[in-house]
């Protein structure tokens, strides 16, 4: 019985037809961002659990209303929706570089990749900045009858319901999960945001050296896309969840 | 698009060539840090063996205690030193035992020994492949599998002992380092362990679904895939979806031991002392570890099916029957398997109605794998069998799934189950249906594939007495245990000499620790016919030892990296073409001849 093989010179994997028609690199990132959906699913689901099994939760508007060298002006949202602005816009610039890669462009790449990776850092920076004001600005709490003050940690959470305390309305310790849950997710969001800097800062530097050029196509450009685009998805539901609702 | 992906397969493609072409390699490349997925399968299967023998040992000790609870054993001391002060086993340790014979089987050996070794080697073998997507991606898979299993293998050290809890690790036992001494810090190695264990399993994952959609040889379709890698498949693609969400847990788990957050934990009174923890739900980790916990259970057995469905179509000549049955069954299962994941929860609380719900789905799952069953046994109907030993096993892992199976109606009725929930009876199933059922379909793999993974047989005799000694001893391990069960024995007990009602199966009990040592035994003679036989075995001298139409049998006797010497073979034909047209067997690779009729 004779068999055959594919002539030298012939795509030698692609025989059956991809079902998507793509890389296999991008196959990869695709399933990988599945993966890392479920992960922060898991996260959200979580946080929804515990957050409407409780009958009090942190207002946003007043947790979230400062604004760096806005001493105590009450601007609710106002910082973070600057936030979610750069993040969304290094998305933009994102796609910009991705489009340059399209047409061969180096020169455009490594202008869009520095003007992304200014953004993630940007965002980083945004983000620590509120995570300090959260962690250091102080409350009055009213524990056990005494005023305290506190700050918002994983296990302190000041922005419980209010009572009314020598004729002024003091907030009383709210549910712990508040801390627990904003830090951990917004954090881990962060770690992404951060991962997304380094591999862009990567690509920035592989772009600089030429080795897309070497290599014919812009294609980690648009893998790194990929994940970017993910990590601002994420950042859609995270504010949803913790500063809309 | 087209040019991109054309310039990175030449580019692949000189990589390919470039090794097992020119450039020595060093043993170190070779051996150690290799590349080659042919390697690093057998490096999954050793470290598999190896993390075996220390779940298994460990199962033999917590079993001398169910046996002869009054009994000591001096030289127990010797070996666990203060964990068996006297030749007695200490009670904390005995858990500790436990959970990590759980952990060490259910991840290490089933999940990554497993899918680790076959996905790895029969993946570009089978569907004509040079290697995997990604070489690189992969060794880091084993890797980090490694760094977890040092992690693991570390916290079997530490003066605290190892994690106690179970290997389901509920809080808050899981999430109070004062709970008990397993934990502490032996807790923290578990879930650091774990979380080195998911991003391995990702990798790997990632690996196995893109070299499967993106790198088939020319004429190599979905549906002329061979059903192992119909398996491998969907076993990955539920790992890659379901691992996350323990790794989700895991993490809020060590914030809560180690950052003071409550998200496991509510209102606890330790020793009279109120902890400050408020707020979490402990039932929240079930759900977050059961929507793993289920899919892990196909995880573990998928790879098993598909491998049994190979063996047993090769064994009895004949077609495996309704592929296409068979392949759809493999999906329903990998959809309800994300669907059912609170029926380990029926007692927790859980509505009634929505336990209801979850019944329903579970009890649906009968269906794809009766299906299963149904084509296994239709397969074998009227074939031409050959004994062999990987057939003898296949045989036995459809056995066992069947007995282990229908098990599972019972405790699938929410109302049954909350009679039988955390007894022997449970243990019993869960060990037939998918631990023992699985190292069948491991063990038939590797009786099977082990002339291509090492170019020698292994010895027969020894075979045959491991298969015999294995299947009879394991149902009388486990069958009694299902009248244990019923009698409500329940498991996680150090000793049940205490109990009246349960006076009465001290007999049993020593009856199964005997069956579990003797078993124990015989698997050692397995790993000795192993390792003797890389060395020693018979040398296999045909391309094509059991007659079989896939594709990793068109390679040399020692394949190289890259697999084939020339070019791949091109496909034209699925892979079951047994006894058509009065011929015995035609490869794959055959072009369909004129007249030829249809399969």
């Amino acid at each position: 019985m004779s068999t055959t093989t594919i002539p030298a010179g012939t795509k030698w994997w692609s025989g059956g037809k991809s079902p998507f028609n793509i890389s296999y690199g991008k196959v990869m990132m695709w399933y990988f961002l599945m993966s890392d959906a479920f992960t922060f699913g898991a996260f959200l689901i979580s946080y929804g659990t515990i957050r409407f099994s409780v009958n009090h939760w942190a207002d946003p508007n007043h947790v979230f209303n400062a604004f760096p060298f806005a001493g105590h002006a009450n601007l609710p949202l106002a910082f973070v929706s600057l936030m979610t602005f750069i993040l969304i816009f290094s998305s933009v610039t994102m796609v910009l570089a991705v489009h340059e890669g399209h047409q061969m462009n180096r020169k455009g790449v490594e202008k869009y990749m520095l003007l992304t990776i200014i953004g993630g850092l940007a965002f980083l920076g945004c983000q620590a900045w509120e995570w300090t004001h959260l962690i250091t600005g102080t409350h009055d709490v009213l524990v056990n009858g005494k005023l305290e003050q506190w700050g918002t940690t994983v296990t302190k959470n000041p922005w419980g319901p209010e009572v009314l305390h020598n004729g002024q309305m003091v907030a009383t310790p709210g549910p712990i999960a508040f801390g627990g849950y904003f830090f951990g997710i917004t954090g881990f969001h962060g770690f992404h945001v951060f991962s997304g800097v380094v591999i862009n800062i990567v690509m920035y530097i592989k772009t600089k050296l030429g080795h897309f050029d070497q290599r014919g196509h812009y294609e980690m450009i648009e893998k790194a896309g990929l994940y970017w685009h993910f990590v601002d998805l994420v950042w859609v539901f995270v504010f949803l969840c913790f500063y809309l609702v | 698009m087209s040019t991109a992906s054309l310039h990175e397969t030449t580019h692949h493609a000189d990589h390919a060539d470039a090794h097992h072409g020119h450039h020595k390699e060093t043993f170190i490349t070779k051996y150690v840090f290799s590349q080659d997925h042919k390697t690093i399968a057998k490096q999954f299967l050793v470290t598999g063996i190896i993390w075996a023998i220390i779940g298994g040992l460990f199962s033999v000790i917590f079993r001398l205690q169910l046996g002869y609870p009054d009994a000591t054993f001096p030289w127990l001391e010797d070996f666990l030193g203060h964990w068996a002060k006297g030749g007695k086993l200490n009670p904390e340790f005995y858990y500790a035992l436990v959970t990590m014979h759980g952990t060490i089987l259910v991840f290490f050996v089933l999940t990554a020994g497993l899918s680790g070794t076959f996905a790895n080697f029969l993946i570009p073998l089978q569907i004509g492949a040079r290697d995997m997507a990604s070489p690189m991606l992969n060794m880091l898979s084993y890797w980090f599998f490694f760094l977890a299993s040092v992690i693991m293998m570390a916290s079997l050290f530490v003066q605290t002992g190892p994690a106690s809890g179970g290997w389901t690790i509920y809080p808050p036992l899981s999430a109070l380092g004062d709970a008990s001494m397993g934990s502490k810090i032996g807790m923290d190695l578990w879930l650091v362990s774990m979380a080195m264990f998911i991003v391995s399993s990702l990798l790997g994952g990632l690996n196995y679904i893109t070299t499967i959609l993106n790198m088939r040889t020319k004429g190599m379709s979905m549906t002329r895939m061979p059903l192992t890698i119909w398996a491998l498949f969907f076993t990955a693609v539920l790992g890659v979806l379901s691992f996350p969400v323990l790794l989700s847990g895991a993490i809020l788990l060590l914030f809560d031991r180690n950052l003071g957050t409550s998200f496991f934990l509510s209102d606890i009174v330790v020793a009279g002392k109120v902890l400050p923890n408020e707020g979490g739900s402990a039932i929240l980790f079930q759900h977050l570890f059961w929507f793993l916990g289920h899919p892990e259970v196909y995880i573990i057995l998928l790879p098993a099916m598909g491998m049994a469905s190979e063996i047993l179509s090769v064994n009895s000549r004949k077609p495996i029957f309704g592929y296409m049955a068979m392949v759809g069954s493999l999906f329903a299962i990998t959809i309800l398997a994300f669907l059912v994941w609170a029926h380990h929860m029926f007692v927790t609380g859980l509505n009634p109605f929505l336990g209801s719900v979850f019944v329903l789905l579970t009890l649906l799952i009968a269906v794809p794998s009766a299906i299963k069953v149904f084509n296994w046994l239709t397969t074998l109907w009227k074939g031409n069998i050959r004994f062999t030993p990987a057939m003898l096993f296949a045989i036995g892992f459809v056995s066992l799934f069947i007995s282990g199976g229908l098990t599972g109606i019972f405790l699938g009725n929410s109302a049954l189950d909350i009679h039988l929930h955390d007894t022997y009876f449970v243990i019993a199933h869960f060990h037939i249906v998918m631990g023992v059922a699985s190292f069948f379909g491991m063990f038939a793999g590797v009786y099977h594939w082990y002339p291509k993974m090492f170019g020698r047989y292994l010895n027969n005799t020894l075979a045959y007495i491991h298969f015999w000694v294995t299947i009879i001893g394991s149902y009388l391990i486990f069958w009694p245990m299902h009248y244990e069960g019923l009698a409500g024995m329940p498991r996680r007990y150090y000793d049940f000499s205490n109990w009246e009602s349960f006076k009465m199966f001290g007999g049993l009990n020593e009856f199964i620790s005997l069956i579990a040592m003797l078993v124990f035994a015989v698997q050692l003679l397995f790993v000795f016919n192993f390792f003797y036989s890389i060395w020693k075995g018979r040398k296999v001298t045909t391309l094509n030892p059991w007659a079989a139409n896939t594709l990793e049998w068109t390679t040399p006797i020692r394949p190289g990296h890259g697999n084939w010497e020339g070019d791949i073979p091109e496909v034209h034909r699925w892979p079951y073409d047994y006894a058509k047209d009065g011929i015995d067997h035609i490869a794959q690779d055959v072009p369909v001849g004129a007249g030829e009729s249809k399969h």
